[in-house]
């Protein structure tokens, strides 16, 4: 039973889908840098105050953040790329969260 | 938007995609509309397909309980663009602004059924707080939700703290209340494809 709760439903295969095309997928960024976006670890400078935004206070994004990161040497493809991977990454663990704690709360119950 | 790649970044076919839609809608295209037709296959073309399958794909959950549960999401994020969006189509869908409205302004005393408000209740904490432990899932268990509830739900919310934060990351342009009503028409006939 609790194999059934933990396996992955159409739709989280369906996030897992976009999850994995961006990261590892072809793009200007490099896998290691998009990697690094979703993870939201390891990253520096405006790229760190940018992406950490991202993440976890997005309203918080200014034009600024966009500037220093592009002074900083990143092209408008790349920041695409990697602004998207951090929201997809944040999203990604809030969504495995929610999924862990459920399998905790019905651990040892009989399948319902 | 912040990168002028999403404003004018545009192949000629989509460009008089948007020509038509703004012709035919008599609104600005939405600019989470224009941000999953660029380099679709970077992001739209799965954005939007997993967008679909959590909001109107099969689920025990109504259409416009999924749409309220992205707009209250989107509140817990500060995202003024989504909380329009979805709180227009919530009511379209529900065919009740007021159920909406209480639902925004005090979830605990809004006149929506126990699974639902504990459901809400903890997308609220999970977004907010970015966890939430097993107990906060067996109170939804207990209001009445069944497992798979709790999963389509929680699809709800990835897809809409994906949203929330590329529209205020990207600096989406916030509709008037005719455009967020057009396009909750529009995600009720069509959907998210």
């Amino acid at each position: 039973m609790h194999h059934a709760v933990l396996a992955e439903d159409k739709k989280r295969a369906a996030y897992r889908a976009l999850q994995d095309r961006v990261v590892d997928g072809e793009g200007r960024a490099s896998p290691e840098q998009r990697a690094r976006a979703f993870s939201n670890v390891g990253l520096s400078g405006p790229l760190d105050s940018l992406l950490g935004k991202v993440a976890t206070r997005p309203a918080r994004v200014t034009d600024a953040d966009f500037a220093a990161a592009r002074a900083a040497g990143f092209s408008e493809d790349e920041l695409f790329e990697l602004v998207i991977c951090a929201a997809v990454g944040q999203s990604a663990r809030l969504y495995d969260a929610g999924l862990a704690a459920l399998a905790d709360a019905v651990a040892g119950e009989e399948d319902g | 938007m912040r990168l002028e790649v999403l404003n004018r970044g545009y192949g000629p076919g989509t460009k008089m995609l948007f020509a038509v839609i703004r012709l035919v809608s008599r609104h600005p295209v939405p600019d989470a509309a224009k941000l999953v037709f660029y380099r679709p296959d970077f992001y739209g073309a799965r954005a939007k397909e997993f967008t679909h399958e959590a909001m109107r794909g099969p689920s025990a959950w109504s259409v416009g309980d999924r749409e309220l549960m992205a707009a209250y999401v989107s509140q817990a994020n500060g995202c003024a663009f989504c909380v329009g969006a979805h709180t227009a189509t919530a009511r379209q869908a529900y065919q009740d602004g007021p159920k909406v409205t209480a639902v925004l302004a005090d979830l605990e005393s809004a006149p929506v059924g126990d699974g639902l408000r504990a459901t809400l209740r903890m997308l609220g904490k999970l977004t907010g707080e970015g966890k939430v432990g097993a107990e906060d899932m067996r109170q939804v268990l207990a209001a009445g939700v069944s497992r798979q509830q709790v999963k389509d739900a929680l699809a709800v919310c990835a897809a809409f703290n994906t949203t929330d934060r590329l529209a205020d990351a990207f600096g989406f342009e916030v509709l008037s209340p005719e455009g967020f009503e057009a396009g909750a028409k529009y995600l009720l006939k069509r959907g998210y494809r």
